[in-house]
């Protein structure tokens, strides 16, 4: 069994409260930043644990806040998206919902780190009920002196928001979370300038994930070289992952990364295999914007070696064979789901949460929805088939955001992986209306 | 100055000039299209990705390529940046791309829309698009609105570049449209009946790229091929009065400002010459206008290829 | 007015209970000076749970409020996809459909609710009780299928469960 740094306590009865939090030694790394520690030491540690964004993009923590900008006399903001969304992935609400002060003491040691002393979470509305929890951990965090002015003496005055998206996929992107922030429709902005240099209301500005903000909690604590003993190469430390689907236990774990795929999905201490004793068929092992994996692909490599979660070993192959971490939001298919009509309805989703302020993902991501329907339906065309091809060629890379890349990836690899599924559909449209294509063969036992 | 080179061709520019601008003042055939950018609206740009270019060295300090295209609009140029226009072939396919994109819901109503002959979406789909279109869904249709007694939205042609939103936040006082729900079903619109009740509001006809945004007092009243512009001047206590008037025979058929080759409203005298709602709407008498001789229609539209630019023109005989 | 917005008439602005203003004035002080349009999701969330829905008439009270022009408040209510701008019923169950929810049987879910209360997706019961909506992924998808009604999660349901929750629903409205 893993280590678990962040909710190793999430069941316990009461720990939503201030005072149980405590006694469980929570706050201790508001204790040692504030009181022995500067704001430049705490950033090193995180820099040492090699910690990476729990978001999706995987991009250095440490790396990001030493990105930020430090002008005389403007003030600096640290936000938190907490506006879970990618499908797949629901282990930010449950650290929020169980563990609400474990966020608020990562948000003031953070916070400490980067110098600002006004921060936000932002959460996505749907969350209200995980809404009210925070305010009232936030409350208490105020009773107990561990925000407002002066925390423990030590001169560090920090003020912590939360406030409620409004249903937007499209906030999860930090720029358009900051939009939304001021008030305004979610649109992602233009970059450069970044956030660090010009963020919320124009000040630099550090957008982290709810888990990169927890994880610092342990890696002060523990030290940031601690935290990178745990894991594999550059994926250090513990990673929550949101398992779903056809699966006997999904729900959220907690694991150390470099734990094999094969251990995460059969394994009793995770996800004991495929429900009602069926078969895997594929994987989505990192939210719905990355590529899916056939069955043979899930827990070996294309090269044989086992698939690791981890960073590196999930994107072993690059999009021919491989896939990425992502969020952590691990999706499984048995041997009854049907891969096109799961394409259509992932380009649906997409095409619903385009914000449509550029031309290829407005136009694109419905466009692909209306073929995918098509084919679904069973008035598709083998030329369809390319046209996907062709339309996600061109919105990847082309716009502004990286929801355009989000919708194409899995378009693309749906098709390059499941392409006799979707011919099959095609040519035997009543058929395909009936009944499910099954397991595809890997093209070695072909 | 910063040492940039655009399809081979090295120029200077002051530092902070994004790739867009230094191609214009380049010149020439290199210059990427804009759908949506808009050099004298701030904030502008960034959104319909035709100005895409590749950035073969991003400096000469750092000269690895840009792995993305960027949007030539939105990006500065480094010392010693190399970029790549109409001499790449990426960004040759992918603009293709993003004109069959802006295409695929649009109406392709020419023959009855009052922008054609001057629509930038017009040339661009000749440039770039093809001949036959391989979208086979339904194309998503609003019915046309009013927006104030002067000027007609027709949202299906609409490509969303959102400079009239700009022109509103910029110009007036008080913004009544902007754009309404999101995703594909985004659109321009005013949510209620509002009309817009403004003295300058009648340049969002000017910077709508598409034949979205049309003036009401010209349309259907005549084929902008069969108009010829004059630049005219009146005394105007709310704008420069420096404009255009679009002629047939002694009567004018509808007046705009002064724009460039890249379809913008030019600088006069350091300002940019927008012309207010009096100017545009109502001045249509001849004898409201001092005219100052033929306009020459800078872009390749179907205007500049008709006969106007004659050598009488200078002499504008149909007035006498 | 346009044909395929059937409630945007303009209306004058509306007043809110005392309740809701206190709740609106706290979430707007939550804010730096000058920065109160950063509460407008806030404030928006605050009218739909008094009214159930955002008309017109609210939307300008909100302008009001905030201090900025009505169609900055229309620009967001449309683009934020749990503002109705249409009136709804009582309870308004919004069904996931996305993905990970239709592995383990949202279509069956959707499907099942539409026949007990003989409604269709976006449509409402004639004693206004319930509104039938899909919406896209809740973060609930290790717990699907699943559904939202007044921020309250229901996970993994199967008919049974349906039937309670419809009947708690329906008691909860009428007392």
């Amino acid at each position: 069994m893993s280590r678990k740094l962040l909710i190793e306590h999430a069941e316990v009865p009461g720990i939503a409260s201030y005072e149980t939090y405590r006694k469980h030694g929570g706050y201790a790394s508001v204790e040692k930043a504030l009181k022995t520690m500067s704001p430049d030491e705490v950033v090193e540690e995180v820099k040492k644990s090699g910690l990476r964004g729990r978001g999706g993009a995987g991009f250095p923590t440490g790396m990001k806040w030493s990105f930020l900008a430090k002008p005389e006399g403007v003030e600096r903001h640290l936000v938190c998206n907490a506006d879970e969304s990618e499908p797949g992935t629901f282990k930010d609400r449950y650290l929020m919902e169980k563990l609400p002060h474990l966020l608020i003491e990562g948000m003031i040691t953070s916070s400490y780190a980067l110098g600002a002393r006004r921060s936000y979470i932002y959460i996505r509305g749907e969350f209200m009920y995980v809404l009210r929890i925070l305010e009232k951990a936030i409350a208490e965090a105020y009773a107990n002196g561990m925000l407002g002015k002066n925390i423990l003496g030590s001169g560090y005055d920090l003020d912590l928001v939360v406030t409620p998206g409004g249903g937007a996929y499209i906030c999860g992107e930090e720029t358009a979370l900051l939009e939304s922030l001021e008030g305004k429709r979610g649109n992602p902005r233009m970059k450069p300038p970044f956030p660090a240099v010009k963020g919320l209301w124009g000040n630099p500005t550090v957008v982290n994930n709810v888990e990169s903000i927890a994880a610092v909690v342990p890696i002060v604590n523990e030290g940031g070289e601690a935290y990178a003993k745990i894991g594999i190469e550059r994926s250090t430390g513990t990673k929550l992952i949101s398992a779903s689907g056809n699966l006997v236990r999904p729900g959220v774990y907690e694991i150390e990364l470099g734990l094999s795929v094969e251990e995460f999905i059969y394994g009793d201490n995770y996800c004991r295999g495929i429900a009602n004793g069926k078969k895997l068929k594929a994987c989505i092992p990192g939210g719905s914007s990355v590529p899916i994996l056939p069955h043979y692909l899930v827990t070996k490599t294309a090269a044989g070696t086992d698939r690791l979660m981890t960073y590196e070993s999930l994107a072993d192959g690059g999009f021919a064979s491989g896939s990425m971490l992502g969020s952590g939001g691990f999706i499984v298919f048995d041997e009854d789901q049907c891969i096109v009509r799961n394409t259509w309805n992932f380009a649906r989703f997409y095409a619903h949460e385009s914000c449509g302020q550029c031309s290829p993902c407005r136009e694109g991501t419905g466009w692909m929805e209306k073929v995918l329907y098509r084919l679904e339906h069973g008035t598709g065309t083998l030329e369809d088939i390319s046209l996907l091809e062709e339309i996600n060629k061109k919105i990847e890379g082309n716009t502004i955001c990286p929801l355009g890349d989000a919708a194409a990836w899995p378009v693309a690899a749906a098709i390059r992986h499941f392409r006799d599924e979707f011919e099959w559909h095609v040519k035997s449209p009543q058929e395909a209306q009936t009944r499910n294509y099954g397991l595809i063969q890997a093209p070695l036992e072909a | 100055m910063i040492k940039v080179t655009i399809d081979d061709v090295e120029i200077e520019v002051a530092p902070g000039t994004t790739i867009l601008n230094a191609a214009r003042q380049a010149g020439g055939d290199l210059v990427p299209p804009a759908m949506c950018y808009y050099s004298k609206l701030p904030g502008t740009g960034g959104k319909c990705r035709t100005c895409l270019v590749e950035v073969a060295a991003g400096s000469t300090a750092d000269p690895r390529p840009m792995p993305k295209l960027v949007a030539s609009c939105s990006t500065t140029v480094m010392d010693g940046m190399i970029v790549k226009n109409k001499t790449s072939e990426r960004v040759q396919t992918n603009r293709g791309g993003v004109v069959e994109f802006l295409l695929v819901n649009h109406p392709l109503d020419c023959p009855i829309c009052d922008q054609a002959g001057e629509c930038h979406l017009q040339d661009l789909g000749y440039e770039h698009g093809s001949a036959k279109t391989r979208y086979r869904e339904e194309r998503r249709t609003f019915s046309p609105i009013d927006i104030g007694n002067k000027i007609k939205l027709h949202m299906n042609r609409c490509i969303l570049c959102y400079r009239c939103v700009a022109v509103a936040n910029q110009l007036t006082d008080s913004r009544v449209h902007g754009v309404l729900h999101r995703g594909e079903h985004a659109e321009i619109s005013t949510y209620i009946e509002n009309a817009i009740d403004n003295d300058f509001s009648g340049n969002m006809i000017d910077v709508c790229p598409v034949g979205a945004l049309t003036d009401k007092t010209f349309r259907f009243k005549s084929r902008v091929w069969f108009l010829k512009p004059y630049e005219a001047e009146c005394a105007c206590n709310k704008c420069s009065g420096k404009a255009v008037v679009w002629m047939f025979g002694n009567e004018i058929f509808r007046v705009t400002a002064r724009k460039d080759k890249y379809g913008e409203v030019e600088t006069i005298e350091d300002k940019t010459a927008w012309i207010c709602n009096d100017c545009r709407f109502d001045k249509k008498d001849p004898s409201n206008w001092t005219l100052i001789g033929p306009r020459k229609i800078d872009r390749h539209s179907v205007i500049s290829q008709g006969k106007y630019a004659t050598k009488n023109d200078n002499n504008p005989k149909l007035l006498r | 007015m346009k044909a395929d917005h059937p409630q945007a008439v303009n209306e004058a602005p509306i007043e809110f209970s005392a309740n809701t203003m206190a709740e609106i004035n706290r979430v707007i002080g939550l804010f730096p000076e000058g920065k109160q349009k950063s509460a407008i999701l806030s404030v928006l969330h605050l009218v739909q749970d008094e009214f159930g829905w955002v008309s017109v008439g609210a939307m300008n009270r909100v302008a009001l409020i905030l201090g900025i022009q009505p169609i900055e408040v229309y620009e967001v209510a449309t683009f934020y996809t749990m503002f109705h701008l249409d009136p709804v019923g009582k309870n308004v169950l919004e069904v996931c459909r996305t993905g990970p929810c239709q592995l383990v049987g949202s279509d069956d879910l959707i499907t099942y609710i539409e026949e007990k209360l003989d409604i269709k997706v976006g449509e409402t019961t004639k004693d206004g009780m319930f509104t039938l909506k899909t919406v896209e992924c809740l973060g609930a998808c290790g717990y699907g299928p699943m559904l939202m009604c007044k921020y309250q999660f229901y996970e993994r349901l199967n008919k049974e469960k349906v039937n309670e929750m419809l009947d708690a629903m329906r008691e909860a409205s009428n007392s």
